[in-house]
């Protein structure tokens, strides 16, 4: 069958000042009518810039090869003129991009920027143009279409914004449909809703999509065809059974690996090294850590509200956290899962005092928490460690890595001189993973896992007993995410910590928690051991997040 | 032990430092910062009267054109008054002084007279008085670059803490600082500036200030600290709640050092720009000032004030002293905004 754009040796690359780093180096495929193809890669791999070279849209220093074409009826894309292309974007081939709160304009309602796309392609009048906008929105599965359409983006949730992008792609009845990587920004069980509705549409007006993620269980559900880029070359490409039952090559293998297993607890998860194929690791039983006689922290009633203005003169509270109890052990994992607004960030402030909570007690090392003043806290502070959630956000990015070790070190006193501090610096970095050269750069010169490890050897400087994991995991690659997780564990294990871990990932709570907490709207509505959680889940919502975990191909066959 | 320990252990210098290492290596940066030592060398010499101490001096004619253009003679210059050669008629006989007249003369006479020799052209020209421009320019520096310099420092330094406070902390003392803000903007700019005036020129402060150029650096610093106030209000509240600010609070740092450590370098280019801007903006507002009457004293000069006495020697075609002042506040206002440039892309660790 004739393919409806197919891309040709295809190369990019991008000018940094005098030099030109090349991302994309020689790729083809063919996009099918009427079904899905999805790129599948790490970040920096080339997927997103192969799929912005068909709709044009690169930054300005970007350069295509020569002999690179993107043919769409019989027509050159690389070479075709801008108005010829502006014609065919949002009409022809539309997008749907990652973080729907920024691809949304924040000033007009959805409707008026539904309305306007089905304007400038076809040209329809306001009252059409909207009685069309109402249909689409309810399409795409948009309860309330009629007020939501008056509705601003901040008013709407990451789901409902991504439903809307999907609305605004889908007006003009578009022959492909390019999302780039559609989900990422969104909860594992919005997810699944917005990865239903793409396969629906597909199917309904049979146009071709291309779906590009660094997830490859979760591109087994949606795609017929996938393409595995590295380093801006194809690894892979073929039907996605083949892809997944009969691998050939050994990254698609590690790829297929590395996320964490549901059905057992290996010691360490596969990663992808620097040298493929990667090291196999014989993977006995990870074994928990046995429960002391006296728990190392111990939260009862814990109650975070917050106030918010809901009129004049009116206050109403919102009650993020309310009242949870916890305990925590040497040595073990309590992990928390939960969505977004299920309050447990907040529960992560709360541990380490970032947040003051409006009631209950954290018992520490026989004090309690909750009662000490700013300055009593700071000889804590060094004891309770957290992580964040973006590694790109919680470095300071005009400070060296050098600095940013060396000032928890100056602020506790710990280490005689520069000297001392500077060594012991180094001795971390060797211990993440990074080089000593690592000291004197700035963070921006890192990528995404390398700079969660600087932000855990910022941690480890305090030597702290424990340290709360805030998502940290969750704004990275799958296959660094495992990466990340396996240097969690062997700290945990050299040094005894005890951490609270806390995502919104069913699968990757589950690998790495000893005991599990699942959090809904502000309460702990199932507790328990993983193993048991997943074989039997109790609560109604902890079974909707265990279904919102990708399975690959198993689940959509 | 090992290579790590043997060779030299790196040490992390601090923002400031690695920032200057990175202006180092900036050949336009260390230019202008050459070109602004420069001016704030003579500035210093000039307060300390070792250059232009004699810019009062009648060294030259009237309008004395530069050298490299030399003595015009277009008559008007040299025009010859016809002398009178003493009283036509002899009243010696009714005037009751002619007696003294002899003596008065011989006592003149003990008194040496010197009748200076006025050049005809000067490096730069003269004035209408005949003072040397040159000596006029540099010395009008001292006010410029002082009241300029000053004035901006001060300002950014009352809007960056007050604008730190108030977007870090929020709040009641927010709201305080929001509100001494909207007093100090809702007074029309004048006004203010006379008020002040009649406190620091007159009130119990004017003996302590003395002259009027520190007076006048109070007030432009009083006055003008609400723009930047304000820039760096909205940007602390944008970063107070950034990761990495949190990051800081949990190993401890203080809420001094997260906000002066930590948030400043990272909104240091707003600061920056303010400060250059400002510069300018009161070398200006000082011309305006003086020509109100508030700003220097009449017996010093400025930039400001050569500039409006050249608005009526312009009609006479004397070119010279506007141009004189306006190339030496060009070349100082051009290096210290390149300065500054330099400075902020320093200080971004990113643009290396």
């Amino acid at each position: 069958m004739h393919p409806l754009i197919s891309v040709q040796d295809l190369r990019v690359s991008f000018r940094m000042g005098q030099r030109s780093v090349e991302a994309v180096r020689g790729v083809s495929f063919d996009i099918p009518t009427n079904s899905t193809l999805a790129l599948v890669g790490e970040s920096g791999s080339g997927k997103t810039v192969s799929a912005m070279s068909i709709v044009r849209l690169l930054p300005d220093n970007a350069l295509t090869g020569a002999a690179s074409k993107i043919l769409y009826n019989g027509q050159d894309l690389l070479r075709a003129a801008p108005e010829s292309l502006r014609a065919l974007r949002g009409k022809d081939i539309s997008v749907v991009f990652q973080d729907p709160m920024s691809s949304l304009n924040p000033v007009f309602t959805v409707g008026e920027q539904i309305a306007e796309v089905l304007a400038i392609h076809l040209g329809l009048r306001a009252h059409p143009a909207w009685e069309r906008a109402l249909e689409l929105l309810d399409e795409v599965g948009i309860d309330k279409p009629r007020e939501r359409l008056r509705a601003y983006a901040h008013e709407l949730s990451g789901g409902q914004q991504q439903r809307v992008m999907i609305a605004m792609a889908i007006a003009c009845e578009p022959k492909l449909l390019i999302a780039d990587e559609p989900t990422t920004a969104l909860d594992v069980t919005v997810q699944r809703q917005i990865m239903e509705l793409l396969a629906r549409l597909q199917q309904r007006s049979k146009m071709g999509m291309l779906f590009i993620s660094h997830d490859l269980a979760l591109v087994g559900e949606i795609a017929s065809q996938v393409v595995v880029l590295r380093e801006g070359t194809v690894r892979e490409a073929g039907p996605v059974a083949g892809i997944f039952h009969a691998p050939q090559d050994a990254y698609t293998r590690a790829l297929l690996a590395c996320r964490p297993p549901l059905d057992a607890r290996p010691r360490r998860l596969p990663v992808i090294g620097d040298t493929i194929p990667p090291k196999e690791i014989a993977a006995p039983r990870r074994v928990s850590a046995a429960i002391g006689a006296v728990p190392l922290v111990e939260a009862r009633g814990l109650r975070k509200d917050y106030p918010l203005r809901a009129g004049l003169f009116r206050r109403s509270m919102l009650q993020a956290v309310k009242g949870v109890d916890f305990e925590m052990h040497k040595g073990r994992t309590l992990g928390v899962v939960g969505e977004s607004g299920s309050g447990k960030t907040t529960l992560a402030m709360l541990l380490t005092r970032l947040t003051d909570p409006s009631a209950g007690s954290i018992r520490f090392d026989g004090r309690d928490l909750t009662l000490l003043d700013a300055a009593q806290m700071r000889a804590y502070r060094s004891r309770i460690q957290i992580i964040f959630q973006n590694p790109y956000a919680s470095l300071n990015p005009r400070f060296t890595v050098g600095q940013i070790l060396n000032e928890p070190m100056a602020i506790h006193r710990i280490g005689s001189d520069a000297d001392d501090r500077a060594r012991r610096s180094i001795a971390l970095l060797d211990k993440v993973g990074l080089g000593s050269d690592a000291f004197g750069k700035y963070p921006h010169e890192f990528s995404g896992g390398q700079r969660q490890r600087i932000a855990i050897a910022r941690c480890l400087t305090m030597r702290p007993e424990i340290i709360v994991c805030d998502e940290s995991v969750s704004a990275l690659d799958v296959s660094v995410q495992a990466t990340v997780l396996n240097l969690l564990l062997d700290l945990q294990e050299e040094f005894g910590l005890s951490y609270l871990f806390i995502s919104h990932d069913l699968a990757v709570v589950k690998y790495m928690a000893d005991e599990i907490l699942v959090m809904h709207q502000g309460e702990v509505v199932e507790r328990g051991n993983p193993g048991a959680i997943y074989a039997n889940p109790q609560h109604a919502y902890t079974r909707q997040l265990l279904d919102a975990i990708p399975r690959g191909l198993s689940a959509s066959a | 032990m090992t290579r790590t320990n043997l060779q030299a252990l790196p040490r992390s210098a601090g923002v400031w430092e690695q920032a200057w290492s990175r202006l180092r290596q900036d050949r336009v940066g260390m230019a202008s910062l050459a070109v602004t030592l420069c001016f704030i060398v003579l500035v210093l010499l000039a307060q300390l009267g070792l250059v232009a101490s004699g810019w009062q001096m009648e060294v030259g004619t009237p309008f004395a054109p530069p050298h490299f253009i030399g003595k015009i003679t277009d008559g008007s210059q040299s025009a010859v008054v016809a002398g009178i050669d003493g009283p036509n008629v002899d009243i010696s006989d009714v005037d009751p002084l002619a007696p003294r007249y002899a003596e008065w003369s011989e006592r003149a006479a003990r008194f040496k007279t010197i009748v200076s020799a006025k050049s005809d052209t000067l490096p730069f020209g003269g004035d209408q008085l005949g003072r040397d421009v040159l000596s006029k320019v540099v010395k009008g520096a001292q006010v410029s670059i002082t009241v300029g310099l000053a004035a901006a420092l001060m300002a950014t330094l009352i809007g960056t803490v007050l604008g730190a406070v108030a977007g870090y902390f929020g709040g009641r003392v927010g709201d305080l600082l929001e509100w001494i803000y909207n007093v100090f903007t809702a007074i029309p700019y004048i006004l203010l500036v006379f008020a002040l005036a009649a406190v620091l020129k007159s009130g119990p402060l004017a003996k302590t200030l003395g002259g009027g150029v520190w007076s006048l650096v109070i007030i432009l610093g009083l006055v003008g600290w609400t723009g930047i106030y304000r820039l760096v209000r909205a940007e602390y509240m944008k970063h107070r709640s950034r990761e990495y600010v949190r990051a800081a609070e949990a190993i401890g740092a203080t809420h001094a050092a997260r906000m002066f450590s930590h948030i400043l370098p990272n909104v240091s280019h707003v600061v920056l720009v303010q400060l250059s801007l400002h510069v300018v903006g009161f070398i200006k507002a000082e011309v305006i000032l003086s020509f109100l009457g508030l700003g220097v004293p009449i017996d010093m000069v400025s930039w400001g004030t050569m500039l409006s006495e050249a608005q009526n020697e312009l009609v006479l075609g004397k070119w010279w002293q506007i141009v004189a002042a306006t190339a030496f506040m060009a070349t100082f206002v051009t290096a210290f905004s390149l300065l500054t440039d330099a400075l902020r892309d320093a200080l971004d660790p990113k643009l290396r």
